[in-house]
């Protein structure tokens, strides 16, 4: 079982302004888990999307199994033995898991003999699923495994996994490597992607290495330490956070049995939330995404309205303002999702600034908007972030995700919050760039103001936050303090009652 | 293999280009169609684009009709433009023009045939009301029941056709008409009548309403915060509710504006060119000023060029009728084929093409 299953030599892809991958070479050998590491926008999503027929390559070849190889659609990759797990799930929350996985297929079977067959798979590999459930009840963990089982079923050579674990609890996780455990025991390989150096030491037998586009390593990651993959990932070295000791004041914002109906049929209730955050603080809210993270940021920017006593800020009841009002209060946030909701894509920086600025001194005078001094305001947000952008009248969509992030962050805490909420403040941004907002997260906490940081990136919280607790399916643990915290502990406070089964 | 790469940024360029790239194209196959029908395709584009301006002999007549017909295009497509800027889909702007006329020639008629100086200002109003209270139906239908402003405000417009057929027979009829179906005519009633101010020159009240309503349009939507969050309401509407728009106001407010004034524009009509309600009165403005909005890039000064080339093509698609006996669908067609290559075109400001192996 060592002969290489699948070999890339040359790949080269190229967008309008930015080259995706340049002259990549991969090589898969039959049954290894193969890690894919690198940053956001190394390339590996680029790479792999031409694996699976979804982008064509500019030049190079691909060989499977000693045939030259270029699906021209998913469909041929399909045929010839590849299946791939994306990082979005794409199923149908009102059908059943069996219904889901049916509608991928060629020739689905009858629904009796696909659920026995979904069975069989799922109990082969140990991943616990119910083929009648409806999908829109499962968690993010069990929707991962109809997407894997759908993949199963296909009996592929090769297996691509889009960052499995980024919705995952610890628990799931475990589960999750046991199966790819198993999978690669059978002979199927595995392409790995993540950025989670632990993991891939964990898991993976071969590491190739990407930095933008480009091959920068191929190691045994076992073998490897943690650093000298950073190092091979990132390149240059950045500076992490300080933490300076901060002073601790009075209360800020408190939530008093905070509640809300679910927004949609599938969007999580927020069930009787209770915290207090005093100023110079920084909470930490995790959880697998979907729990009612987006919901607690809407009543808290004032989106949604509730009850007026339940969100109380430096002792007035603010639950049903809208968030001009909370505004004026100096009370800000930044959504998770840039483009659309904390951003318009096809609207310049200085529109941009308008969204959450109106409050600010001559922004607005008599309903008119001051041009000039909105043009300024984006022109501070670029120069104090480092904001990389041609000026403030480029587009919001034209910036990298990093950048817009930046200038998202970077339009709120130069308005001197007394409160804010963020939401994956570094989601799908670059290393520095991510370590440039923590710093200026840190930053604002030690100037006096009090923050919650929602986020599913554990180590971020870690580093950053006083205290630490859970969003779960709408309710919010209690909020412990993050120095001594455990990771099985947080595992727990993830899961909440009913943690995921372990397979054995 | 021809493919279409997405562009980083939107072609500034094209976006003021397309509009005169699709008139182009236009003029190109509405030439081919005539040519087809048998007319020479060349006289026919000089007759309709040409004549009504500078043919000695039509332009006497015609050019002061390039103000009339226009007036009510840009009054409505203003109104509409706004709207669709807010992603708030007013089709039926027909309906509200036609309640706007009934409502406001209504007015006029009641106080008839008394002679005040308020009874001209009082069927503005109504009229801007009439269209008002016709676009709340959608507008209230949608923020309280989430239906569909697309279908209800066009479904409407045939309910308003019918309306219209019932009074212009009922109770607006002419008493003195000797039974014939229409009003009394308003431009013989001086205190009520919407007359030229300017002689042989089309300039109405109804062309001082479209300019206010321009310079109005375009302060509100570059200076003015509401016009920005009307803005911001259609290009993502997560983001209007996070920087605190309320959506419920927009849509409102929009469907609002876009229906009184088109329905004054339906009163300026009525009280003025068209002289009295009749069953068909209605000439398809509020349908054509749709076109007039996109040709415009739903912005007022577009919309004010847009307006006077759909006035020309009315004035000059009538002179064809008249000089070469083309069918009057084939004018509709032709205006109908101006906003089909202006959105095919659009697909370049947003897509470049590129030749060869994908």
């Amino acid at each position: 079982m060592t002969q290489t299953l699948l070999s890339l030599d040359g790949v080269t892809k190229a967008y309008p302004g930015v080259v995706a991958n340049d002259d990549v070479a991969l090589q898969v050998r039959h049954g290894d888990v193969h890690a894919l590491l690198g940053e956001n926008g190394a390339g590996k999503s680029t790479l792999v999307k031409m694996i699976y027929g979804l982008v064509k390559p500019d030049s190079g070849t691909m060989t499977l199994m000693g045939h030259p190889y270029a699906p021209p659609e998913p469909r041929a990759a399909r045929a010839a033995g590849v299946a791939m797990v994306f990082q979005h799930f794409s199923l149908f929350n009102a059908l059943s898991v069996a219904e889901n996985i049916a509608l991928g297929m060629e020739a689905p079977p009858a629904q009796r003999d696909l659920a026995a067959q979904i069975k069989t798979v799922s109990e082969t590999y140990g991943l616990p699923l119910d083929p009648y459930r409806t999908v829109g009840n499962l968690s993010a963990g069990e929707r991962q495994r109809v997407e894997i089982i759908r993949c199963l079923l296909q009996n592929p050579k090769l297996l691509i996994m889009d960052e499995p674990t980024s919705v995952l609890t610890p628990q799931e996780v475990d589960i999750l490597f046991t199966t790819l455990k198993k999978l690669s025991a059978a002979g199927t390989a595995i392409l790995y992607i993540s950025h989670k150096l632990d993991e891939i030491r964990q898991i993976c037998d071969r590491a190739t290495i990407l930095r933008r586009g480009k091959n920068v390593g191929y190691c045994r990651p076992a073998e490897t330490t943690a650093r000298d993959l950073a190092e091979m990932m990132v390149g240059s070295s950045f500076t992490s956070p300080t933490r300076k000791p901060r002073e601790i004041g009075d209360v800020v914002l408190h939530l008093n049995d905070l509640s809300l109906p679910a927004p949609s049929a599938f969007g999580t209730a927020l069930k009787h939330i209770n915290l207090t955050v005093k100023a110079g603080e920084i909470i930490g809210i995790g959880g697998v995404a979907g729990n009612g993270q987006d919901e607690l940021l809407s009543a808290l920017s004032g989106e949604v309205k509730a009850t007026a006593d339940s969100v109380v800020f430096n002792g007035t009841s603010i639950g049903d303002h809208p968030p001009g009002q909370r505004r004026s209060l100096r009370v800000f946030s930044a959504p998770e999702e840039r483009l659309g909701h904390a951003a318009v894509p096809d609207m310049s920086l200085v529109e941009n600034t308008l969204i959450s600025t109106t409050s600010q001194k001559d922004m607005i005078r008599n309903g008119f908007i001051n041009w000039p001094k909105a043009r300024e305001f984006a022109e501070q947000v670029i120069e104090a972030f480092d904001v990389r952008t041609p000026g403030a009248s480029s587009t919001a969509q034209s910036l990298s995700g990093g950048n817009l992030q930046k200038f998202v962050i970077g339009r709120e805490v130069l308005q001197a919050p007394q409160l804010l909420v963020v939401n994956q403040p570094t989601w799908g941004v670059d290393a520095a760039a991510a370590a440039a907002i923590r710093q200026a997260l840190l930053d604002l906490a030690y100037s006096g103001a009090a923050l919650i940081v929602i986020s599913q990136d554990l180590d971020e919280l870690l580093e950053i936050c006083d205290y630490f607790g859970v969003l779960n399916a709408g309710s919010l643990s209690d909020t412990r303090p993050v120095e001594g915290l455990k990771m099985d502990q947080i595992g727990l406070m993830m899961g909440g009652a009913d943690s995921a089964e372990a397979p054995q | 293999m021809i493919r279409l790469e997405k562009r980083l940024h939107p072609s500034r360029a094209l976006t003021s280009l397309t509009p005169i790239l699709a008139v182009i194209l236009t003029m190109i196959i509405g030439g081919v169609m005539f040519a087809l029908l048998g007319k020479p395709p060349l006289e026919s584009i000089r007759i309709i684009f040409w004549d009504p301006l500078f043919n000695p002999q039509f332009a006497a007549y015609s050019r002061p009709q390039l103000l009339v017909k226009a007036a009510p295009l840009i009054l409505i497509a203003i109104g509409l433009s706004i709207g669709f800027r807010a992603g708030i889909w007013n089709i039926g702007a027909e309906g509200q023009y036609i309640m706007g006329a009934i409502c406001g020639a209504g007015m006029g008629l009641a106080f008839y045939p008394a002679d005040l100086f308020i009874i001209f200002p009082l069927m503005v109003i109504t009229g801007a009301f009439g269209g008002w209270a016709w676009a709340m139906i959608p507008a209230l239908l949608k923020t309280r029941f989430g239906t569909n402003e697309i279908l209800v405000s066009l479904m409407l417009v045939y309910v308003a056709e019918s309306l219209l057929a019932s009074v212009s027979s009922g109770v607006l009829k002419n008493p003195d008409g000797m039974g014939f179906p229409g009003s009394r005519n308003l431009q013989q009633y001086p205190a009520a009548a919407n007359s030229e101010l300017i002689a042989n020159t089309g300039m109405h009240w109804g062309v001082v309403a479209c300019f206010i309503a321009v310079i109005f349009a375009y302060v509100v939507l570059t200076r003015h915060l509401q016009g920005f969050h009307i803005r911001l309401t259609g290009q993502a509407p997560r983001a209007a509710r996070f920087a605190g728009v309320n959506p419920h106001r927009v849509t409102i407010l929009c469907l609002g504006v876009s229906g009184a004034l088109a329905g004054m524009a339906g009163l300026f009509e009525v009280a003025g060119p068209a002289g009295q309600i009749t069953i068909d009165f209605n000439t398809g403005y509020g349908f054509t000023a749709i076109i007039v909005a996109f040709l415009g890039r739903l912005h007022p000064l577009g919309i004010v060029l847009a307006g006077l080339l759909m006035a020309l093509t009315y004035i000059g698609g009538e002179l064809a009728q008249l000089m070469l006996g083309l069918p009057g669908a084939s004018i509709q067609l032709f205006q109908g084929m101006l906003l089909f290559f202006l959105l095919a075109t659009d697909v370049f400001t947003h897509y470049r093409v590129r030749f060869g192996e994908a």
